[in-house]
C-alpha cells in the first residue's frame, strides 16, 4: 500500500466535508435528514459548467491559469454555481418544505426530500443527458511529491479553494450575528426567538449557507473527478456519514467526518478497486451508529 | 384489440399488486408504526436475488442455480429479507427516527452495488435470467399465464392483507399503534417499545421481500436497475396518496400511481418523438413527485385516511 | 397611581387546540414593582408567561405592553418592544461563551450603543464579567440564571419576566438572585416574577397573584396575601392533602 491514498482522500474528503457543512447545519437547524442537498451539489456542477462553457464561446482566449485546467471562466462559473445553490434551496424551502413545515411531523418532510431529490435529478437528467460531462478535456500531469505521491494542480488548488472556504465559514459562524444567531438557533430555538432572533430568517441563511457549499463542492468534484447528474446522490451517503461521524450539528466535526470518509474511501478503492466505494461510507455509518451514534462532536446525548 | 387489451389489463393489475404487497409491508412499518424506511428497493431486491438464485437451473461461474422449487425460494426470500431487516433494526432502531432512514438508504445503495459488481453472485449488471415461473407449462399460451399470474398474485395480496387486518385489530397491533401515537406512554404502561418496532420492521421486510419473489418469477429475469431509489419513491407515493395508516389506502394507492406512472409512460412514447424518449422518459418521476407533493399539501392524510 | 405597563386580560392559552391550560387569567405588572405569580404546580403560571411571551397560542384574551397590543406579535420582536423572557430551564445557550450570550441578545440594538450596554451589564453581574468567554454550559446553576436574566437585562428592557429563577438552587444563591432582582427593581424595570418559593416571592414582591387551574384565584398586595389565611390554607392544604 502506498501513500497515493492520503492525497485522493484529502481531496475527495474536502469535498464531502464542504457539503457536510451544509447537510450538518440545516439538519440541526430545520431538524430533518435533507435529500434533496446532493442536488444542491449536482445542479451547482451544472450551472458551473454552462457559465464557463458560455463564457469560453464569448472569449475563446480566455486559457486557463499557469498548470491549471481551467481560467477564469470557470471562477466565475463557481461564483455563478454558488449562487445557484443558494436560489435552489431557498426556492425548495419556500415553495415546499415552509408549507410542510408547518403542518406535518419531521419524517414527513423526510420523505418529500427524497422524493423532491429524485424530482430534481430527473430533471436535471431531462436537461443535460445521463452522459458525463467535463470542464476541461485536457489530461493534466501528477506533480510527484515525494514518497510515491503524486498529485494534480487541480486537486491541489480544490484542497486550497476547500479550505479557504472553511475559514470564510467559521468566519461567519463565530464572528458575524448571522452566524451566532445560526447556533443559537440549532441549540435552543425557542429560547433563540425569545432573544429576538426570527426563526424564519434563520432558516432561509441556513438553507442559503447550505447550498452555496454544495454547490461549490459541486463544481470541485467536476474539476477533479467528472459532471454527472447523479453526482449529487452518489455524494448523499459519504454526506450523511460525514454529518453523523462528526456529531450532527457540528460543522469541525463534518469537516473532519468528511476527510476520514475521504481517506477510508481512498484507501478502499487502492486495496479493493473502485466498485464498492461506496460501500466504505455505509459501513463507518454502521460502525458510528453501533460505537458512538452520536458521533465525534455530537453534543446531546 | 379488445384482447390487446385485456391481456394489457391484466399485465397491469397483476404489477400493480404486486407493488400493492410492497406498499402493505411498508404500511405496516411507516403507516402502523411509525419506522422509516427509505431502501424499500432494497429489500424487495433481496427477495427477488435471493427467491432467484436458489430457483434457477445451476450456471457456470455464478453461486445458487440450486433448482429448488419456487415455493421454496419465497419462502427463503422470506426469511433472508426478513434476517436483513432484522440486523438493520437492531442497530437503528434505539436511535432518533431519522437514523433508521439513513441506513435504509444507505442499505439499498449497498445493495444497489452488490448487485451491480457481485458477478459471481449476482450475475453483475446484466442480471439473472431463466427464472422459473408458476405454471409454465402454460406460458406458451400468454394470455391464461396471465390471467392465472393475477389470480395467484391477488391470492398472496389478499391472505398479506388479511393477516395484517388481524394483527392490526389485535393486541400486538394495538400496542403499535400506542407506541406510534405515544412512545413515552407505551415504554411506562411496561411494553418494550423498541422490541414491538422491531417485530414490525422485520415483517413488513419480509412482506417487501416475497414481493420482490413474486415479481421476479412473473417477469422471469431480474437485473440491478429494477431495484433503483426511484422503487423505493414509487412504493412511498402509493402509500401517501393512498392513504398511510390504512391497508385499503395501500392497495389503493398502489393502483392509481402505478397508473399515473404507466400512463405517463405511455403519453411520453406516443408524444415524443422516438430519439428523444429515453430523455423524457426521466420526467415520470417528475410526475409522480408532483402528484405526491400535491396530495401532501391539500389531502396530507391521503385518499383514504386511516 | 401610575398605570400598569404589562396587562394581560382573561388569557386563554395552551398547548392543544381546544385543552386550555390557562383559563381567563388576568394579571398586570407596574414599573419599579415586583408582580409575583404564584400557585400550585401544574396551576398554569409557566404557561401564562409562555403565553405573554408569544412561546405559546394566545386563543383569546389581550396583552398590552404600555398600551400597544402586543397579542399578536411573534415572540422576536417582544424584545424589540421592550418585553423581556427568562425560561425556567434551557436558559442560556450553553454551547456558547458568556459574552457571545450577550452580545446575541445585545444586537437588536443600534450598532453604536452595543459595547456600551455590554459593559454596564458586566458591571451590574461583576460575576460574570470575570468569565466572558467561558462556555455558558460550564457556569454554577446560580451563574447561569444570573446569565440569563443579564441576556434578558441587557437591552434594558421595561419588563422582565422570569420563571422560577431559584428553581434548584441552594439557599445561598437564591437569597443572591432575589437581591438582584431588588437591584433592578430600582432601575425602574417591571418584574414579573412566577415562584414555587412563595414565602421568599411574596418577602420581596410588591403584589401578587395566586393562580389555580388556569385561573385568578387571590390577588392583592405581597404584605395582604402573605397574611392572608385562604393563601396560607391553599399551600397548607396542598401539602396536607399530600401527606395524606
Ligand atoms: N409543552 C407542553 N405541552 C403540553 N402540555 C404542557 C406543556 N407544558 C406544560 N403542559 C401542561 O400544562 C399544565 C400546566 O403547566 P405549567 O407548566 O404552566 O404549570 P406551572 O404552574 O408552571 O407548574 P410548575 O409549578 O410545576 O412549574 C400541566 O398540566 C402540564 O402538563
Ligand atoms: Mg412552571
Amino acid at each position: 500500500m502506498n501513500l497515493q491514498f492520503v492525497a485522493d482522500g484529502l481531496a475527495m474528503g474536502a469535498m464531502i466535508g464542504l457539503g457536510a457543512i451544509g447537510l450538518t447545519l440545516t439538519y440541526s437547524i430545520l431538524r430533518f435528514a435533507n435529500f434533496v442537498h446532493g442536488e444542491f451539489i449536482a445542479w451547482g456542477a451544472y450551472t458551473g459548467l454552462v457559465v464557463a462553457n458560455g463564457l469560453i464561446v464569448l472569449s475563446p482566449k480566455s486559457g486557463s491559469f499557469g498548470p491549471f485546467s481551467f481560467g477564469w471562466a470557470l471562477l466565475i462559473g463557481l461564483f455563478a454555481a454558488m449562487l445557484c445553490g443558494v436560489a435552489l434551496a431557498l426556492l425548495v424551502d419556500k415553495f415546499a418544505f415552509k408549507q410542510l413545515r408547518m403542518q406535518s411531523n419531521t419524517i414527513v418532510l423526510v420523505i418529500a426530500s427524497f422524493g423532491l431529490s429524485l424530482a430534481l435529478r430527473s430533471l436535471l437528467e431531462f436537461f443535460v443527458t445521463s452522459q458525463p460531462a467535463y470542464y476541461s478535456r485536457d489530461i493534466q500531469m501528477a506533480v510527484p511529491l515525494g514518497l510515491g505521491v503524486r498529485v494534480t494542480p487541480d486537486q491541489l488548488l480544490v484542497l486550497a479553494l476547500a479550505a479557504g472556504l472553511l475559514v470564510v465559514v467559521h468566519v461567519i459562524l463565530t464572528r458575524t450575528h448571522a452566524g451566532r444567531a445560526m447556533r443559537a438557533f440549532s441549540e435552543n430555538p425557542l429560547l433563540a426567538e425569545v432573544a429576538g432572533i426570527d426563526g424564519a430568517a434563520v432558516v432561509r441563511m441556513t438553507w442559503a449557507l447550505g447550498g452555496a457549499l454544495a454547490a461549490a463542492s459541486g463544481v470541485m468534484l467536476g474539476i477533479t473527478v467528472q459532471i454527472r447528474p447523479t453526482m449529487g446522490f452518489d455524494m448523499l451517503l459519504p454526506l450523511f456519514a460525514a454529518a453523523i461521524l462528526g456529531g450532527i450539528g457540528s460543522v469541525p466535526g463534518a469537516v473532519m467526518g468528511g476527510l476520514i470518509i475521504g481517506l477510508a474511501e481512498a484507501g478502499g478503492v487502492q486495496l479493493f478497486g473502485g466498485s464498492y466505494r461506496a460501500a466504505v461510507a455505509f459501513l463507518i455509518l454502521i460502525a458510528v451508529l453501533l460505537v458512538r451514534p452520536n458521533g465525534l462532536f455530537g453534543r446531546r446525548p | 384489440m379488445i384482447l390487446d387489451i385485456f391481456a394489457y389489463g391484466t399485465f397491469f393489475l397483476a404489477t400493480a399488486l404486486t407493488y400493492a404487497i410492497v406498499c402493505l409491508g411498508l404500511n405496516l412499518q411507516w403507516g402502523q408504526t411509525g419506522l422509516f424506511n427509505v431502501g424499500v428497493a432494497g429489500f424487495v431486491a433481496i427477495g427477488a436475488y435471493t427467491s432467484a438464485l436458489l430457483t434457477t437451473p445451476a450456471t457456470p461461474g455464478r453461486f445458487g442455480g440450486y433448482g429448488l422449487p419456487i415455493a421454496v425460494g419465497w419462502i427463503l426470500a422470506i426469511v433472508v429479507a426478513a434476517a436483513a431487516s432484522w440486523c438493520v433494526g437492531k442497530i437503528t432502531l434505539r436511535l432518533r427516527a431519522d437514523y433508521l432512514a439513513i441506513t435504509t438508504f444507505g442499505v439499498a445503495v449497498v445493495i444497489q452495488l452488490v448487485a451491480l459488481n457481485a458477478e459471481p453472485l449476482t450475475g453483475g449488471p446484466f442480471g439473472i435470467g431463466f427464472i422459473p415461473r408458476p405454471f409454465a407449462s402454460l406460458a406458451e399460451q400468454v394470455a391464461l399465464y396471465d390471467v392465472l399470474h393475477l389470480l395467484l398474485v391477488a391470492a398472496v395480496l389478499a391472505a398479506v392483507y388479511l393477516v395484517l387486518e388481524r394483527l392490526a385489530g389485535s393486541p400486538w397491533g394495538r400496542v403499535l399503534g400506542a407506541i406510534r401515537e405515544d412512545e413515552e406512554a407505551a415504554v411506562s404502561l411496561g411494553k418494550d417499545a423498541n422490541g414491538f418496532r422491531l417485530q414490525a420492521f422485520v415483517l413488513g421486510g419480509a412482506i417487501m421481500g416475497l414481493a420482490g419473489a413474486i415479481q421476479a418469477h412473473f417477469i422471469g429475469f431480474i437485473a440491478p436497475e429494477n431495484y433503483l431509489p426511484a422503487l423505493t419513491f414509487q412504493v412511498w407515493a402509493m402509500l401517501i396518496i393512498g392513504g398511510s395508516g390504512n391497508n385499503r389506502g395501500a392497495i389503493l394507492g398502489a393502483i392509481l400511481v402505478w397508473g399515473l406512472w404507466s400512463f405517463s409512460g405511455a403519453a411520453i412514447g406516443s408524444l415524443v418523438p422516438a430519439d428523444f424518449q429515453a430523455r423524457a422518459a426521466t420526467l415520470r418521476i417528475v410526475v409522480v413527485g408532483l402528484a405526491l407533493v400535491s396530495i401532501l399539501l391539500w389531502r396530507p392524510r391521503g385518499l383514504l385516511p386511516e | 397611581m401610575t398605570a400598569p405597563i404589562l396587562e394581560a386580560t382573561r388569557i386563554v392559552a395552551g398547548y392543544e387546540p381546544g385543552l386550555p391550560i390557562v383559563r381567563g387569567a388576568s394579571i398586570a405588572a407596574k414599573a419599579g414593582e415586583i408582580t409575583a405569580i404564584l400557585g400550585p404546580n401544574g396551576a398554569g403560571k409557566s404557561t401564562l408567561i409562555k403565553a405573554i411571551a408569544g412561546l405559546v397560542l394566545v386563543s383569546s384574551g389581550k396583552i398590552t405592553l404600555a398600551d400597544a397590543d402586543i397579542t399578536e406579535t411573534p415572540a422576536h420582536q417582544h424584545i424589540r418592544q421592550g418585553l423581556a423572557f427568562v425560561p425556567q430551564t434551557e436558559n442560556v445557550f450553553a454551547g456558547m461563551s458568556v459574552e457571545e450570550n450577550l452580545k446575541i441578545a445585545v444586537h437588536i440594538l443600534p450598532k453604536a450603543a452595543r459595547a456600551d450596554r455590554l459593559e454596564k451589564t458586566f458591571a451590574l453581574f461583576p460575576d460574570l464579567a470575570r468569565q466572558r468567554q467561558l462556555l455558558a454550559g460550564r457556569l454554577s446553576g446560580g451563574q447561569r440564571q444570573m446569565l440569563a436574566a443579564a441576556r434578558a437585562l441587557v437591552v434594558e428592557p421595561r419588563v422582565l419576566m422570569l420563571d422560577e429563577p431559584s428553581a434548584g438552587l441552594s439557599p445561598k444563591f437564591v437569597a443572591s438572585v432575589f437581591a438582584k432582582l431588588v437591584e433592578i427593581r430600582q432601575i425602574g424595570v417591571a418584574i414579573v416574577l412566577v415562584e414555587q418559593n412563595v414565602r421568599a416571592a411574596l418577602a420581596i414582591a410588591d403584589r401578587a397573584y395566586v393562580l389555580v387551574e388556569g385561573e385568578n384565584r387571590h390577588e392583592g398586595t405581597a404584605r395582604d396575601l402573605a397574611n392572608d389565611p385562604n393563601v396560607a390554607a391553599l399551600y397548607f392544604g396542598a401539602h396536607t392533602e399530600r401527606a395524606a
